[in-house]
This record gives structure tokens, C-alpha cells and sequence, in this order.
């Protein structure tokens, strides 16, 4: 017995090795790079250079923590309303909260960019009732909107899934039991949905610390991002492996540390991937 | 109370969904204007399907997508049937939090990391140039499929009695057999949602492809990201129309599959 599930256990091997060369490797050699210059000799010059990039890094910290938040206290009433619906109704609602998430983010990005664009059709409307044209690409608030709208979804699935475990009866004691509607929300539902907060958290911040293209489109390119700053050292004409490597590092590590504190909030025993489906 | 929510739900709604639907208003136009409908016409799907680079990165992506998606599939499924005998200890979650690391780390740096990993590989083997391309770029989106295959497989698995394959086989079956009669159709829900939900994550994927596509090859969103750089087309509306249309689809026979998955779940109970 003890050798056949050997033997099945083997089956895992393949999928292992090509894990550790396609995963963990790269992670290496940009490490590697990140610690080397031009030539290959070891240097810690490139993370010593990131430093001129605070302010990006900054600024993006900001926008997305204000993003997350948004999303936050918008996914929250609705996911709460969806898990109180009945089987089937939920069914749909998540799907339609989802249909949006398998739409290509470029395309969406770009309709939006169109929808506030100075005579795009939210500005034809202003301008029609007289409050006038207001300028909306390209500034900080378009970027951050553009981060809520595009990962809206994220906040609003684990949020779900916690609260569709929240029995009803639990909500209802608390009701005959004396505690107005602040209580029930701040004593029952708040504790027992903080495994869905910490992973919506994440889910819509990690995205958004890196994205590259909505502060492209709706920024206007005036405010660059780190995922910017990335891309332009790998592909555009600055042209800076090394220093792209360090960058890149450093966004791992300070993500990776994020994590580690959110999933202090999050039970162990959930393999992810249920969230999406 | 009641009514407040709904309305609160109802904007929500309208946020998601407004670009998509102003996208499929405007594909219809027969205007080039973005901002004002002129009239309907179908000249943009017109010019979506005569236009060669439009083609040319949807053949693409199609195989792309076909076949990471297969290979992903195949490859995932057997390597969670492994993976499902390690019930507890360091090395299941040591495997577990690997299978993550495409799954939480940024897009960007998943893209980064690789298209180093090719470009330093090729430059140790000899080959300064030209190494990314259809190859490495179907490494990147098997790899990145790969954790969504067997993390939904792996619950199936968990939720099979072990004495299943032994019963198989006690009646006779090899153990090859038992795999194929007893254990896969039960898992199949699973692999068909692995399968679809990679299928869909290879088709949309930019970012991870931006890095690793090499200049010549192109996928529809690379595409889609070097047309919007300059002045905004229709016809890329149009498409975006024809891509809403198929994921809502795909979405519909997901959900299909499942609901009959737990109507039978509940006819068993």
C-alpha cells in the first residue's frame, strides 16, 4: 500500500521540477540581476538607484491604498445584500459581478478613458445640462477610479463567499437578543467577514500597486507608476535590465511583506482558486 | 431599507458594465466619432474582419490559448492526483505555496522574471537574440495555468472516498483502469473548470505576454495594447463586443456544468 502511493506521489515529480524551473528559477535570475551591472560583476548599485524612484513608489502606494479602500466600502453593502438573496438569484448576481473580471482589462480601460474623456460622453452630458465640461483624464482622481472600477469585483467575490457562510440565525439572535443594526454589523458581521477583507485587500491591491496601463490611459501618462517605471526599463528606450530587475525586487519583497501581514487575517486551510468559480 | 439597497446595487451594476456597454453602442456606429452616435452600421465588424494584423493575432491567440490551456490541463490533473497523497506535512504546503507564487505575485513581475530567465538561459547556451517568441510565450501561459488546474482539482480529489480506486481494483481493474473508470469521472467537474477558467486566463492575459511575446509575435491583447496607443478605433469596440459575447458563453457553460454537478451532489444526499 505504502508503495503505490509512492508511486502515485511520483506522478507529482514532473509538475515539481518544471515548477522550480519556470517559477523559482526566474525569481532567482532576477534577483541575480538585480544584484549585478551591465558587465555581470556583483553590485549593489541598482537597489541603491531605486531609491531615486521613491516618489513613484510613493505614489503608487497612495493611489492603490485609496483605491483598495474605495472598493472596500463599495463591495461591502452589495456582497452583504447578495449572500441575503435566495440560491438562485445569488447565482446570477455573482455571475454578472464576474462577467466583467473576463473582459480584457486594456479594452475596458479604454472605454472608460472614452466615457471621461474631455468630449467624451460624460462631459457631452455635463456640458448639456450646463454645469460645463469638467477635465477628468489625466488627473490622480481618473487613475484611482480607473483601479476601483477595474478590480471592484475582486472586493466584492471573497466578501461574498464569507458572508454566504454567515448563518442568518446568527444575525437574527443578535436582532432579538437587543442589538440595533450599528451592533449587528460591528459584533458579528465585521468579525466574522474578516477573512473575505484581508483577501479582497489583496486581491485589489496587488494589482493595482503594479498595474501599467490604466495610469497610461487614464492618467494621461503625467502620473507614472512603478509599473511604469518597469516597463519602460524593459521595453521602451531607456532601456535598464539591471536596474528593471531591482525594481521589480523590491515590488516583490513589499508586496510579499503585505501578504505575510494579511494572511494573518485569512484561515489556513483555503487553497484559493474556489474564489474565482 | 429593501428599496435603498437595490438601488445601491443597481448603480454598482452600472459602473461594471458601463464602458461594455457604451463599447457596444459605439461598435455600431457608423461614425468614427466615439463621443456622438451618427447611425448604425456593421462597417467596423466589416473592417474588424478584413484587417490582416487583427486576424493574424486572433489565430494567435486562439492557439495560444488552446493549447497552453490543453497542455495545462493534462499536465495539472496528473500532477494533482500526486499531489493529493501528501495529505498533510511541510512538503504539501511547500508544493501548495509554489503553486501560489504565480498566483499572488504581480503580473508584471511573473512577466519580468521570466523573460529574464529566457534571455539569460539563451545568452548561457550561446543565442544573444531572438529567443522570445510562439516557444517561450507558451511556456509563460502553461506555467501560469498550471495553479489554476490543480487548485481546482485538488478539492475534487479531496472529496473522493480512497477506497474508490482500491474497490476498482479488487474488482479487477488495473490500477491504470480504476484511474480512468472510477476516479476521473468524479473529478471531471473539476478539470472541465480548471481547463475553462485557464482557457479564459490565457486568452486575456497582456501582461505576463507583453514580456514574454519577443516583438514579432503577436496575441489579440498586445494587439489591442499597440492600437490603443494611438488615436482610439471603433473597430477595437467591435471586437471587444465579439469577445464579451464569447466569454458570456463560456461563463453560461461553466455555470451549466456546475449547477448540474450539484443537483447531482443533491440527488445523492
Amino acid at each position: 500500500m505504502k508503495d503505490r502511493d509512492l508511486k502515485t506521489k511520483l506522478l507529482s515529480a514532473p509538475y515539481l521540477v518544471w515548477s522550480v524551473i519556470f517559477v523559482v528559477v526566474p525569481l532567482l535570475v532576477m534577483a541575480y540581476f538585480a544584484l549585478t551591472d551591465a558587465n555581470g560583476s556583483f553590485t549593489f548599485d541598482n537597489i541603491i538607484h531605486v531609491k531615486n524612484y521613491a516618489d513613484i513608489f510613493l505614489r503608487s502606494i497612495i493611489y492603490s491604498i485609496a483605491a483598495t479602500l474605495i472598493c472596500l466600502v463599495l463591495a461591502y453593502p452589495i456582497a452583504f445584500s447578495i449572500s441575503q438573496c435566495n440560491p438562485n438569484k445569488q447565482r446570477v448576481m455573482i455571475m454578472l459581478v464576474m462577467l466583467p473580471m473576463w473582459m480584457s482589462l486594456l479594452l475596458r480601460t479604454y472605454a472608460m478613458m472614452g466615457i471621461l474623456s474631455d468630449n467624451g460622453i460624460l462631459n457631452s452630458f455635463f456640458t448639456a445640462i450646463g454645469l460645463g465640461p469638467f477635465k477628468m483624464i489625466g488627473t490622480p482622481g481618473a487613475v484611482i477610479f480607473g483601479m476601483v472600477y477595474n478590480y471592484l469585483p475582486y472586493m466584492i467575490l471573497p466578501l461574498y463567499s464569507v458572508m454566504c457562510k454567515i448563518e442568518k440565525s446568527t444575525i437574527e439572535a443578535a436582532q432579538d437578543l437587543g442589538c440595533n443594526a450599528f451592533h449587528v454589523f460591528a459584533k458579528i458581521l465585521l468579525p466574522l467577514s474578516l477573512p473575505g477583507i484581508a483577501s479582497g485587500l489583496t486581491m485589489v491591491f496587488v494589482p493595482s500597486v503594479s498595474t501599467f496601463y490604466i495610469s497610461q490611459k487614464l492618467g494621461g501618462g503625467l502620473f507614472d507608476l512603478i509599473g511604469d517605471t518597469i516597463e519602460r526599463q524593459f521595453l521602451g528606450s531607456t532601456g535598464g535590465k539591471n536596474l528593471g530587475a531591482a525594481i521589480s525586487l523590491i515590488l516583490m519583497i513589499l508586496i510579499l511583506i503585505c501578504m505575510a501581514i494579511m494572511n494573518e487575517f485569512t484561515d489556513d486551510d483555503n487553497e484559493g482558486g474556489g474564489v474565482l468559480f | 431599507m429593501k428599496t435603498l439597497s437595490k438601488i445601491y446595487n443597481v448603480l454598482i451594476f452600472i459602473l461594471l458594465y458601463a464602458p461594455m456597454v457604451v463599447m457596444l453602442i459605439f461598435s455600431f456606429n457608423s461614425s468614427d466619432s466615439l463621443g456622438t452616435m451618427q447611425g448604425f452600421s456593421f462597417q467596423w465588424y466589416g473592417k474588424l474582419f478584413s484587417d490582416s494584423g487583427t486576424k493574424e493575432a486572433f489565430k494567435n491567440t486562439a492557439i495560444l490559448a488552446v493549447l497552453s490551456s490543453l497542455i495545462a490541463t493534462v499536465f495539472g490533473t496528473i500532477a494533482a492526483v500526486g499531489i493529493d497523497k501528501y495529505r498533510k506535512g511541510w512538503f504539501r504546503s511547500a508544493v501548495i505555496s509554489v503553486t501560489n507564487i504565480p498566483m499572488m505575485n504581480p503580473e508584471i513581475v511573473t512577466g519580468v522574471s521570466m523573460m529574464l530567465l529566457f534571455v539569460f538561459g539563451a545568452t548561457l547556451l550561446g543565442n544573444q537574440n531572438d529567443v522570445l517568441g510562439f516557444p517561450t510565450l507558451l511556456i509563460a501561459h502553461v506555467t501560469f495555468n498550471l495553479p489554476y488546474v490543480i487548485l481546482s482539482v485538488l478539492p475534487k480529489l479531496r472529496q473522493i472516498d480512497p477506497h474508490l480506486q482500491e474497490a476498482a481494483e479488487d474488482l479487477g481493474c488495473t490500477p491504470f483502469r480504476a484511474f480512468f473508470h472510477a476516479v476521473l469521472p468524479t473529478i471531471f467537474p473539476g478539470i472541465m473548470t480548471g481547463m475553462l477558467m485557464a482557457f479564459t486566463m490565457s486568452l486575456d492575459d497582456f501582461v505576463i505576454s507583453y514580456f514574454t511575446a519577443g516583438p514579432k509575435f503577436n496575441t489579440l491583447p498586445i494587439y489591442i495594447y499597440s492600437m490603443t496607443k494611438k488615436r482610439v478605433r471603433p473597430d477595437m469596440y467591435a471586437l471587444s463586443t465579439i469577445i464579451f459575447a464569447v466569454i458570456l458563453l463560456l461563463l453560461l457553460a461553466v455555470n451549466l456544468v456546475q449547477m448540474r454537478d450539484d443537483k447531482k451532489k443533491a440527488k445523492n444526499k
